[in-house]
């Protein structure tokens, strides 16, 4: 990771990873929403509404990876100083964000025909929505002690104090008895989703996890940039 | 705390952030589990049959009740808008009364959460229903495959 830690070569890195990332995200997001949606059989029990799973998962995990992502970052802020940890941990904060919401949003869609109800307070709903709004807190944290000059250090905290909801999401289905279903995909379990239905979600997964990527690095660059240009233009105003 | 001597001052910074980052971070997840745990009964979405046998819920109060419809347990009254069912967790049953539109994935050995409240008889009169399904997704001819065995 210290290698990365010079933005020049950091850039060098990023540049021709990003359009590795994007372009083959792109690919095998429609690839796989195309195979869920018109190549596999419906479920037996909810029929075609269960296709909504191939947004809805990969986007509920890497909605939860990215505040992993976020609590890295954070963590080698605080305590190597990493000099790009602090504009990972702002990078990741947006796309991670939106892939919470897309869950809760695709969450709801599915759950009025199947629950019968758009929304309810069950244990794994709420700590997901809880995670949406530490995104957003952690956005306007972060963003306004950027404003401030401040090295995001009230930021990197609440970014590894937040990572203990990622657990209790996680064992939310476990612990408590929720409306939602248990975990159909474990490492150990392995899959209660049928092979015939399983394989687009690899691809959505892998794609989804290729855009995140790429958003990511794009936003890396553009805040390296901006704090290039503000530096330039500091001097040039002080000349 | 005896760790507090003078050894601790010739540990790098580095080091010291990441020992005390570490340990405050291992009591913050220490007491959210513990928070948790305490929480088992009060943030559970529903109460189940075995609950309700235990006489926890009185009659009259606002309650979600969950658990397996049982199968062969589900009758239509004859006023076409009612239905009754037991709800099972495999130990204990209790029989719900339920007026209005179920949702279409409602049905016998399907997962429920009914919303409502206990009557003094010990029926669960049912003010709305949610259907509760399981965690396995397959097509459908392997369904039938499976319930004919």
């Amino acid at each position: 990771m210290h290698a990365l830690a010079n933005p020049a070569r950091f850039l060098k890195f990023a540049r021709p990873v990003t359009v590795w990332a994007l372009w083959p995200g792109l690919i095998l997001v429609v690839a796989g929403i195309g195979g869920g949606l018109f190549v596999t059989p419906p479920d037996y029990l909810q029929g075609e509404s269960a296709r909504i799973l191939y947004i809805h998962v990969p986007t509920a995990w890497l909605g939860m990876a990215g505040w992993g992502a976020i609590a890295t970052a954070s963590l080698s802020q605080l305590v190597w100083r990493h000099p790009l940890a602090a504009v990972a941990g702002r990078a990741v904060a947006v796309p991670g964000a939106v892939y919470a919401a897309l869950c809760l949003a695709t969450g709801s869609i599915w759950g009025r025909p199947t629950w019968g109800t758009w929304w309810e307070w069950d244990g794994r709903l709420t700590s997901m929505l809880i995670l949406f709004f530490l995104y957003l807190g952690y956005i306007a944290l972060a963003g306004a002690e950027r404003e401030r000059g401040g090295e995001g250090r009230m930021a990197a905290l609440f970014g590894l104090v937040g990572a203990v909801n990622l657990p209790v999401i996680h064992y939310s289905v476990l612990w408590w008895q929720t409306l939602h279903q248990g975990q159909s995909l474990s490492i150990l379990g392995g899959s209660k989703i049928a092979p015939e239905l399983l394989w687009p979600l690899f691809l959505t997964l892998l794609g989804f996890t290729l855009l995140f990527a790429a958003v990511t690095l794009m936003r890396m660059r553009t805040e390296l940039a901006r704090t290039r240009l503000e530096a330039r233009l500091r001097r040039a105003a002080s000349e | 705390m005896p760790t507090r001597s003078s050894g601790a001052d010739m540990l790098r910074p580095k080091h010291q952030r990441l020992i005390l980052i570490s340990l405050a971070l291992a009591a913050l997840i220490g007491a959210v589990l513990l928070a948790m745990w305490g929480l088992k009964d009060r943030a559970a979405y529903f109460a189940t049959p075995s609950d309700i046998a235990a006489g926890r819920f009185a009659p009259g109060k606002a309650m979600r009740l969950g658990g397996m419809v049982e199968k062969g347990s589900l009758q239509r009254l004859p006023d076409g808008v009612t239905i009754r069912f037991l709800v099972s967790d495999m130990k204990q049953q209790t029989p719900v009364e339920f007026r209005g539109i179920a949702p279409s994935l409602f049905r016998e050995g399907s997962g429920v959460v009914a919303e409502g409240q206990l009557a003094d008889n010990g029926t669960f009169v049912a003010d709305n229903i949610l259907a509760k399904h399981d965690e396995r997704y397959m097509p459908p001819q392997i369904d039938n495959g499976m319930t004919g065995r």
